[in-house]
């Protein structure tokens, strides 16, 4: 199955031997819970985040289940219409907060950002380690507030009712999101200074992998959008527990001065989920098709383009709260701007395949998932772009359906490919490859089934956040929920393979994948200071290519790299 | 086969208005072009995954950087497309948000929840509106209590009913017959269930439907309550009185003691009633006292967001001479410790 | 060199490395906390352009003396902290530990007048949702003084925390100066939180205007 190749672009220093790893060094519950290596925070946060994904997703499940009757008559269906609205909200809060924000940052870049680098660890490794237990703090006050009853706010909060009108464990819940923010502020913080001050010699910032740039991007993100949900939270917080209407018309207070601030990160924060999954598509495509990513500078300034842009288009979720016209279009306006960075990496990914050497191994199946899911969820961000258009299918399901094609047609399927592409680095040992293609094949098709009807039924007028709902809509929701179980058994089997394959799976070897990357250039699992001898850096990130000379196609190669890369080609060797 | 017979299924909702008509029209436009450009984005990547698919662990590769020239076309290719998506976006938004003069108005307060429908003729309804087909009707919005949101599929019509303030949204319903109204704005418990209906009828049978459900209209119920809470005792109808005439203020521009023009619309006279000192009219003193709270009348089941309502249809029906003489008969003044503590407010 | 070795982490190459680490980490970590002040400034704003008459109400109401007084000991204490790095850089370890002590001192007493300040605004009936007389406010609506009092109490609260966590480490860092920690060297923990210090007394000297003196257009005004 899957053949280990033999030849490596660039020499491997010798393996350490007999081999040290960062698994074998020490051993025992202290060298866990007190380490500072970032690969070992990496693997804590691989399982905290795996299982919160289980936590959310057995939300999902009961939230499809529920939906699967129109539950018209009251009290029929499997829950009441109270714990379908604490069901929803927690499942979005689990979801969003403690997992897809962190899953692809604290868990592959914590691992591999270093790594990629060439770097012995991150710039703050205690840092990195108290966020991980602020995560944890956080997300077990959460998770205890929702044992006690939970909250049914929705994950937006929107005031006056998360103020006023909810009877439910708003503050706690708050409390937890806030602790969690942290966490991910302080892996921003040690991803900033790390990419700015421990790269290898000769790593200069046009040589970086696409995925550091977009930890990078992100990082940004974070740093600037989180502090603002954290006040916004805490100013919720003080009206429930005050009296104070900060945010209550009526003692004077706005309910869209919370939305804004809301926004402020929020939508950001969507750029914070699926950015990182961008720079992991851009490694696993440039391996597996044994080819230099097409157009590097574009695809690297569309991260940071990203990243600015998406800081000034939050009112979009605003079109029908009472915003000004202008307000409205001008956000619109805006909205579209952000998607054009989107469409270059997605034109570029595709190009990158072009005369490549394309090996269809399961990460690059995520891979092109996720270009595919990506784009339908990219696409229908273009119709929720159009105020006009919005004005109907906004906050119906069509909605719901859009952001989990970026999010989880997206963002979970990046972090698959990335899981597959790495976890021989990680563990030292090949995944079953059969098993994985199959579970890229199930998890694909059954996100399709669970959620295009959900596109039909948005357009269709049903609302979310709906725990009951008209007779017609229900063959739509049963076709949906059925899709739900195919993706449940995709995302399971992985599980269930990954973890036999600690035990039983082939030994990888240091490079499986024949790539480029610095990560590969050590051994796998990698010793615990990552590199024996500080590698150096004297070429771009992707060159897979057998034959040294530039191929041009459509008419010139942009000038800065070519550039670059003909002034490597003379000094390299 | 019975089975089947029941079930309901559509894939395209009911088209029954016309910003129905427009919205689908910019939604199959970009449906088309977002379809074309995913088409060929996948038969690419198909096609390039099974063109160049890997023979053997020797092959080789160019060493391709990538062209300046293609990404100029698809950095610049779809961002034309985008302006054009936005600009029709943003036409068929103008032509939602623009709300006209002549139409047939009709006030909605949300609350958790129902959908309390007032029309100026004096109908109230909870759940139900009945309008007439191919007449315009806009209808002016506001909360009680969270954030609801007035969704009506069939008339591709949102707008969030924000407590607080009012908004407008206006919608020319095409078609006869019973649509959907869904509460679109997450508001809790039985957020689902917030759900009414939309009766479209032919323009007789609206009148018959007006004349046969008539109770007292909200003007009346308006000049009620501007009596019973004594608002006429200082608005009055001559040049007596300690507080502007109202008679035919509806609509007027106003000048206010800094020297601001407003027009007195629904918002101006909503915001006048709860939050006085904020626009005192210029020559008047700043003596009225905030209303707010003191308007719902649990008994009657009347919200605060009702009874301004009531106000103002009849402070818009005011004409000259028409504010009743203080003498009128009217309730004598409900005189309750706790209620006159809080006017001090 | 020995002790140069007890304080570089292993992953850096040598300590001007770690140095420049620490003083980007704590810029990046300052350019958080500007968005955290951004974010009640902004509502902060939003609210006084639509209550400026209630908000200038209100705020003439607070002791615009003892923000005064406060705003001179925490100047003071900026001035310390800044002879303490220089103190460090140059290696004299008594002034830095004096200089160190002198800061947490003017800390803790801006603490202490801001603690009787607010136990004046309680007996004062200020405080909303706790302690609050909507009876004495007759010229403007008491919810919109309770706005503005809800954003004193959080932004000079926020403050309070960010200096008392500010006081602990600087009582920290005059220990292990006491001990011999820092040296022409290594002295980058003093630099790094004198930058986390000067940012708190610089939001201090954003929320002295806002929320002390709007709408106190003369000397007059001030009610000292």
């Amino acid at each position: 199955m899957s053949t280990v190749l033999e030849h490596v672009p660039q020499a491997v220093p010798p393996p350490a031997q007999p081999q040290v790893h960062y698994l074998n060094v020490a051993f025992g519950v202290r060298s866990w819970l007190l380490t500072t290596d970032h690969k070992r925070i990496a693997l804590l946060y691989l399982v905290s985040v795996t299982l919160m994904f289980f936590i959310g997703g057995a939300a999902a499940t009961l939230i499809r289940l529920h939906l699967m009757t129109p539950n018209q008559a009251p009290g029929s269906g499997l829950l009441t219409a109270d714990n379908y609205n604490r069901m929803f909200t927690m499942h979005g809060l689990i979801m969003i907060f403690f997992f897809l924000v962190p899953v692809i940052p604290a868990v592959l870049g914590n691992f591999f950002l270093p790594m990629m680098i060439g770097a012995r660890d991150l710039a703050f490794p205690r840092l990195n380690l108290l966020s991980w237990y602020v995560y944890v703090s956080g997300a077990v006050i959460t998770f205890w507030a929702m044992l006690r009853g939970g909250t049914d706010t929705g994950w937006t909060f929107y005031t006056p009712f998360s103020t006023k009108a909810s009877h439910s464990l708003v503050v706690p819940v708050l409390i937890g999101l806030t602790i969690a923010g942290f966490s991910s502020l302080f892996t921003g913080l040690n991803f900033v200074v790390t990419v700015h001050l421990m790269r290898a010699p000769g790593l200069t910032w046009f040589r970086l992998p696409l995925f550091v740039w977009s930890l990078y991007a992100t990082s940004v993100i974070i740093l600037l959008a989180t502090p603002v949900l954290a006040m916004a939270l805490v100013l919720v917080a003080v009206e429930r527990l005050w009296g104070v209407g900060i945010f209550d018309p009526a003692l004077g207070g706005d309910p869209l001065l919370f939305q804004h601030l809301f926004w402020f990160y929020s939508h950001p924060a969507v750029y914070i989920m699926v950015l990182p999954g961008m720079g992991v598509v851009s490694e696993v495509i440039t391996c597996f098709a044994r080819k230099n990513i097409f157009g590097y500078t574009f695809v690297a300034f569309a991260s940071i383009g990203i990243a600015v842009l998406g800081f000034l288009v939050w009112a979009h979720h605003m079109f029908l709260a009472g915003m000004s016209v202008y307000a409205s279009l001008v956000f619109s306006a805006l909205s579209y701007f952000v998607a054009v960075p989107s469409a270059i990496k997605v034109f570029n990914w595709t190009a990158t395949l072009y005369k490549g050497s394309v090996w269809l191994q399961t990460p690059l199946l995520f891979a092109l998932g996720f270009i595919g899911l990506f784009t339908i969820g990219g696409m229908t961000g273009l119709f929720l772009a159009a105020v006009g258009l919005d004005v109907h299918v906004h906050d119906t399901y069509f909605v719901v359906a859009h952001f989990h094609f970026i999010m989880v047609g997206g963002t979970v399927m990046a972090y698959m490919a990335g899981l597959h592409y790495w976890w021989p680095k990680m563990s030292g040992r090949m995944y079953p490859e059969g098993w994985g293609k199959l579970a890229a094949l199930i998890v694909f098709v059954g996100f399709i089934l669970t959620f295009l009807p959900q596109f039909v039924l948005g357009y269709l007028g049903m609302p979310r956040r709906y725990a009951s709902y008209v007779p017609e809509f229900q063959v739509l929701n049963v076709m949906s929920s059925a899709g739900a179980s195919i993706l449940a058994v995709g995302y399971v089997l992985p599980l269930v393979y990954l973890i036999w394959s600690l035990g039983y799976g082939k030994k990888a070897g240091p490079n499986p994948w024949g790539a480029t990357g610095l990560e590969w250039q050590t051994p796998s699992p990698p010793p615990p200071e990552n590199f024996a001898v500080t590698p150096v850096v004297d070429r771009g990130p992707y060159e897979y290519a057998s034959s040294g000379e530039i191929e041009v196609i459509g008419g010139g190669v942009p000038e800065q790299a070519a550039q670059a890369a003909v002034q490597e080609e003379s000094h390299g060797r | 086969m019975p089975v089947f017979a029941q079930i309901q299924f559509q894939l395209f909702p009911e088209r029954a208005s016309t910003t129905a008509e427009r919205v689908d029209a910019l939604f199959f436009f970009l449906t088309a072009v977002t379809g074309v450009m995913g088409l060929l984005v996948t038969t690419l990547i198909i096609y390039f995954a099974v063109k160049y698919r890997r023979r053997s662990e020797h092959d080789r590769t160019p060493r391709i950087l990538g062209s300046l020239r293609l990404e100029l076309i698809w950095t610049i290719g779809p961002f034309i497309i985008f302006l054009i998506m936005f600009v029709w976006g943003a036409s068929v938004y103008l032509a939602i948000a623009q709300t006209p003069d002549d139409a047939i108005e009709i006030y909605v307060v949300g609350k958790q929840w129902m959908w309390k429908v007032q029309h100026l003729d004096g109908q109230r309804e909870i759940n139900e509106l009945h309008v007439p087909v191919g007449r315009r009707v806009k209808l002016t919005l506001t909360s009680e209590d969270v954030i609801h949101s007035f969704f009506v599929p069939a008339f591709r019509t949102k707008i969030d009913a924000v407590p607080g303030r009012y908004v407008q949204t206006w919608f020319e319903a095409t078609k006869t017959g019973r649509f959907h109204l869904f509460c679109a704005e997450y508001c809790g418990t039985y957020h689902s269930g917030m759900i009414g209906s939309v009766h479209v009828l032919e323009e007789e049978e609206y009148h018959a439907w007006l004349d046969r459900r008539a109770e007292g209209s909200p003007a009346l119920e308006g000049r009620k309550l501007f009596l019973k809470l004594q608002c006429v005792s200082c608005h009055t109808g001559d040049a007596q009185g300690r507080a502007p005439s109202l008679e035919g203020l509806f609509g007027r521009t106003v000048v206010l003691q800094d020297g601001r023009r407003v027009t007195a619309d629904a918002s101006y006279i909503r915001r006048s009633i709860l939050r006085p000192q904020a626009d005192v009219v210029a020559g008047w003193q700043p003596i009225m006292p905030s209303y707010d709270r003191l308007l719902a009348d649990e008994k009657e089941g009347l919200g605060q967001e009702e009874a301004i309502i009531r106000l103002i249809a009849y402070i818009r029906s005011l004409d000259r001479d028409q504010t009743p003489v203080r003498t009128e008969d009217f309730p004598p003044p409900e005189v309750n410790p706790a209620t006159s503590d809080k006017m001090t407010r | 060199m020995a002790d140069k070795s007890a304080v570089l982490w292993h992953h850096f190459d040598d300590l001007s490395h770690q140095h420049e680490a620490n003083a980007l980490g704590m810029w990046a970590f300052l350019a958080t906390e500007v968005l955290v002040f951004g974010a009640l400034f902004t509502g902060y704003a939003a609210y006084r352009f639509s209550y400026a008459e209630a908000f200038e109400e209100a705020s003439s109401r607070l002791n615009v003396l003892i923000a005064a007084v406060n705003t001179v000991v925490l100047l003071t204490s900026s001035l310390t902290m800044a002879l303490s790095v220089w103190a460090a850089q140059v290696g004299r370890r008594r002034m830095l530990v004096w200089c160190l002590l002198l800061t947490a001192l003017l800390g803790t007493a801006f603490l202490v007048f801001k603690v009787v300040e607010y136990n004046e605004d309680y007996r004062e009936q200020l405080v909303p949702g706790l302690a609050f007389d909507p009876g004495k406010w007759k010229d403007t609506n008491p919810a919109h003084v309770q706005l503005f009092l809800a954003f004193y109490y959080i932004m000079t609260g926020l403050h309070a925390v960010h200096l008392t966590v500010g006081i602990g480490i600087v009582l920290f860092l005059a220990l292990m100066a006491w001990r011999g920690a820092y040296t022409p060297a290594y002295y980058a923990p003093v630099e790094m939180w004198g930058l986390y210090w000067h940012f708190v007394d610089i939001v201090w000297i954003f929320l002295l205007p806002l929320l002390y003196l709007i709408g106190r257009h003369e000397l007059s005004d001030l009610h000292l």
